[in-house]
């Protein structure tokens, strides 16, 4: 079998991306009668769960700058971010009503809120807010943590009319871990040869993998990082940026494509977290839950909506981020109005200041169109770059 | 016997209760102010999920930023700080309570007594409700680098508390934040010295709930939101635990009963409330920048408000919670659990619906608040679902809390002038009278 060239993966990426009807997610749940499909939103689930109940977990990121929000804005002031109206408009919309269950992650008041809409709105549909512990002590938050995955577990399995065993789990686990290395390996490739693996292409490749099965995006993964090492791109004279901020609503596909026009190569990014919120393999012996509780605690990102509880270690992922991909600088994107980006933007630029990292900042929503601002700013800031590292 | 009495230089008229409060509060900005001469500690911490009897067992003083910041939006100093802190690289986004502490700070930290506020030497991070408050003491903690103590209530979701829950935070408090505490304090912990002031705290909560439930009466002998903001401070801030909270609510108590026996209304600003004619339940916060100027709104349109959420923020007494000092630091997580702000959306509408039929309102008015994702994210779902399920007429207007560039006087008296016309039509299209 010949391996497909990185433009027809990216090519199938982009369809699933577009599809507000999720087209996949629906034929997934019809192949098979009983099958069901679990909606999460960001920041992080353990998806492990979902899928050792032989269910489909599918992530919810909104409607992007395609859908038109008609019912969605009728629901939220105007000083609140977009994701939350463009998800209700794909509630109201009927374009979620295959979806039996919602996962609302603690990431900030709008999600944690719109957990309680959606249980008003829609009351035939499972939805729950999904806590996880801030305090990072195995014998207080860890406990915390396994007993609300262990009732997230019993919720689950009523629903399957079934039982999740310990070996469900660690299966799942297993195609997890796999799944995380491969993303870990696509972000190594691109921080090595960004061109190879341009920022926009990686989004598409990695969000797939919110729509697809597990085991079949595994394998769309091992196909783009064959194709794309192997494929000979033209090197442009881009400065390497990380790009931090947009863990929550998402940017327009056209914004992370204008950075890399405008000269920047992103060489690490906070996207989609979920697909790699776990930075080491969830060990397969022992309990299961433990074991997720365990790498939840002490091998998970750090990001604004977290608690860090060491001020010496605030803001420092992002220096070690810089350090570890050869980045010249930070570009922070934060969706309008987001509390968890904006708060803590000052004390991670601080951070910066003192590393020696110099930075830009700009606000989107998902549905900016707009783009000559993003692309002039981030223009300019390669420019400086360039000159200051030339200096 | 007269209950009133005039504060000649502003011509404000305050109950005697009123005067008795800003004298205990003056008391504790001055302790706060003297704090490092006198050897006192100072904790800072939040209104929801206050533990004020807790810290009160380390001798450490309370020191509020969210109060802070409501002092400086009354006094009119807040819009100066948020611009401040904006400037030095705070989000226009984000909440102002954050921005005016933090402009605050740069400008001196000088508190509503003029004097300047202590460096704390302890940050309680009771992340109890509200995103915000995480953040906001990181970016405390980045300046005062102070020993932080993070206590994480978690959120009902479910409309119940579950033993998890408990759980998890007792097992904080005896883990992490009770050793931390001994440690910045240097004072032993002493469970029975917890009891006591739980079971004061206990004691003025009754008489609380008293006078916040007075206002069942018509004509209501108080407001329940613009002076229940007076009535909470108290309790939610420095006092509970206290025998001064114990004496406070008592004589406020005695107040109200004089007023209920003599038929009176609230008093405001301006005097003796007139003929009540729309009786309101109001969810969300106030606005602090022009704050009389929008009590003056609905006073003057013979408008009280019977029942409000604000006013539990700091705790849903009304509920029947109380704090049990045979089960100390249980109850201590079941009223961080239970405040306001940890409720859920399903949970906060059967509230409204509730108090708009227990208090027999006219409808519901929500005062949404640019600032606060954890009350306004939700309101207008909260709206429809309120208005469906009592078929009283709601409102909607937009302010902020301290950032008075987000009042516009004309267009919220606009808005409430519509509202109340709408009641009326509503009260002579349904052809009876005011009562449910
Ligand atoms: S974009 Fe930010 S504020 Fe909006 S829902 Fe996401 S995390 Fe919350
Ligand atoms: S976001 Fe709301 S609850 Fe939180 S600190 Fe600001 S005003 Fe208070």
């Amino acid at each position: 079998m010949s391996t497909p060239q990185t433009s027809e993966i990216v090519a199938r990426c982009q369809a699933l991306y577009e599809d507000l009807n999720f087209t996949a997610a629906r034929e997934w749940k019809e192949a098979e009668p009983g099958r069901k499909v679990i909606g999460f939103m960001p920041i992080y689930i353990p998806r492990e769960i979902i899928h050792a109940a032989g269910m489909l977990p599918l992530g919810i990121l909104g409607g992007g700058d395609q859908l038109e929000v008609i019912h969605g804005d009728a629901y939220y002031q105007s000083y609140i971010c977009r994701i939350p109206r463009s998800t209700i408009e794909l509630g109201v919309s009927g374009r979620l009503d295959f979806v039996d269950g919602m996962l609302f992650p603690s990431i900030c008041d709008v999600i944690r809120n719109l957990s309680g809409m959606w249980k008003v709105m829609f009351p035939g549909v499972y939805s729950k807010y999904f806590d996880v512990p801030q305090n990072y002590e195995d014998e207080v938050g860890g406990r915390f943590y396994v007993n609300e995955m262990a009732e997230f577990r019993r919720d689950l399995e009523e629903m399957a009319g079934r039982k999740i065993t310990d070996d469900d789990l660690r299966r799942s686990i297993g195609l997890y871990n796999r799944n995380r290395r491969l993303i870990r390996e696509l972000y190594a490739l691109r921080a090595r040869t960004p061109w190879k693996a341009p920022a926009a292409e990686v989004y598409l490749v990695v969000r797939a993998g919110l729509v697809l099965p597990v085991e079949e995006h595994s394998a769309l993964l091992e196909q783009y990082i064959a194709a794309a090492e192997a494929e000979d791109r033209p090197i442009r004279d881009n400065c390497r940026i990380v790009l931090t901020g947009m863990f929550c609503e998402q940017p327009p596909l056209n914004l992370i494509k204008s950075l890399e026009l405008a000269g920047c190569y992103i060489v690490d990014d906070d996207l989609l977290l979920v697909t790699r919120w776990l930075i080491d393999d969830v060990p397969l012996d022992g309990d299961p839950l433990h074991n997720l509780s365990q790498a939840f605690l002490h091998q998970s990102e750090s990001t604004a909506a977290k608690y860090e509880p060491d001020q010496e270690e605030k803001g420092k992922f992002l220096v070690r981020a810089v350090k570890r991909t050869g980045a010249e600088g930070v570009i922070f994107a934060a969706p309008s109005f987001c509390d968890p980006a904006l708060l803590d933007r000052p004390m991670l630029q601080n951070v910066l200041t003192r590393a020696n990292i110099p930075f830009i900042a700009f606000k989107y929503a998902e549905n900016s169109g707009q783009m000559q601002p993003i692309r002039e700013q981030a223009g300019t800031f390669a420019d400086s770059i360039k000159l200051w590292s030339a200096a | 016997m007269n209950t009133t009495a005039k504060a000649s230089k502003a011509e404000v008229i305050k109950d005697a209760s009123m005067l008795k409060q800003k004298e205990m509060m003056a008391k504790h900005y001055e302790r706060l102010a003297n704090a490092e001469a006198n050897g006192e500690k100072v904790v800072s911490t939040f209104v929801p999920g206050n533990l004020n009897e807790l810290l009160m067992c380390f001798d450490l003083v309370n020191n509020l930023p969210e109060v802070n910041a409501i002092q400086s939006g009354l006094r009119r100093q807040s819009g100066a700080y948020v611009m401040e802190a904006e400037k030095s690289g705070h989000s226009e986004d984000v909440c102002t309570y954050v921005k005016s502490d933090i402009g605050m700070m740069a400008k001196g930290n000088i508190g509503p007594n003029g004097k300047k506020l202590p460096n704390p030497d302890v940050l309680m991070l009771s992340y109890t409700g509200c995103f915000t408050f995480m953040k906001w003491f990181e970016l405390l903690r980045e300046q005062y680098k102070c020993e932080t103590i993070f206590l994480q209530t978690p959120y009902m979701a479910d409309g119940r508390i579950t033993p998890n829950m408990i759980q998890y935070m007792v097992k904080q408090f005896k883990e992490d934040v009770i050793p931390k505490l001994e440690a910045v304090s240097g004072v032993k912990f002493d469970i029975d010295r917890l009891r006591e002031y739980l079971r004061k705290s206990a004691q003025a909560e009754e008489d609380l709930v008293y006078i916040l439930q007075s206002s069942k009466r018509r004509p209501s002998p108080i407001d329940a939101y613009f002076g229940g903001i007076y009535y909470i401070g108290p309790i939610f801030g420095a006092f509970r635990g206290t025998d001064d909270a114990i004496d406070y609510y008592r004589f406020l108590r005695q107040e109200v009963d004089q007023r209920i026996a003599a038929g009176l209304g609230p008093v405001t600003p301006d005097g003796q409330m007139g003929e009540e004619k729309y009786r309101l339940v109001v969810e969300g916060p106030p606005n602090y920048t022009n704050f009389r100027q929008f009590w003056k709104m609905f006073y003057e349109e013979g408008a009280v408000v019977v029942a409000s959420s604000y006013t539990k923020v700091g705790g849903t007494y009304d509920f029947g919670f109380r704090h049990d000092p045979d089960r100390p630091l249980e109850s201590l997580a079941e009223y961080c659990l239970g405040v306001y702000t940890n409720r859920s959306l399903p949970m906060r509408i059967e509230m409204l619906v509730n108090y708009i039929n227990e208090y027999e309102a006219d409808g519901l008015l929500i005062n949404s608040i640019k600032s606060c994702n954890s009350f306004s994210a939700g309101q207008l779902l909260i709206m429809r679902e309120v208005e469906k399920r009592t078929g009283k007429p709601a409102a909607f207007i937009e302010t902020d809390l301290v950032d008075p560039r987000y009042f516009s006087a004309a267009n919220v008296k606009n808005r409430l002038e519509s509202y109340f016309q709408m009641v009326e039509q509503k009260r002579g299209g349904a052809g009876k009278g005011v009562a449910a």
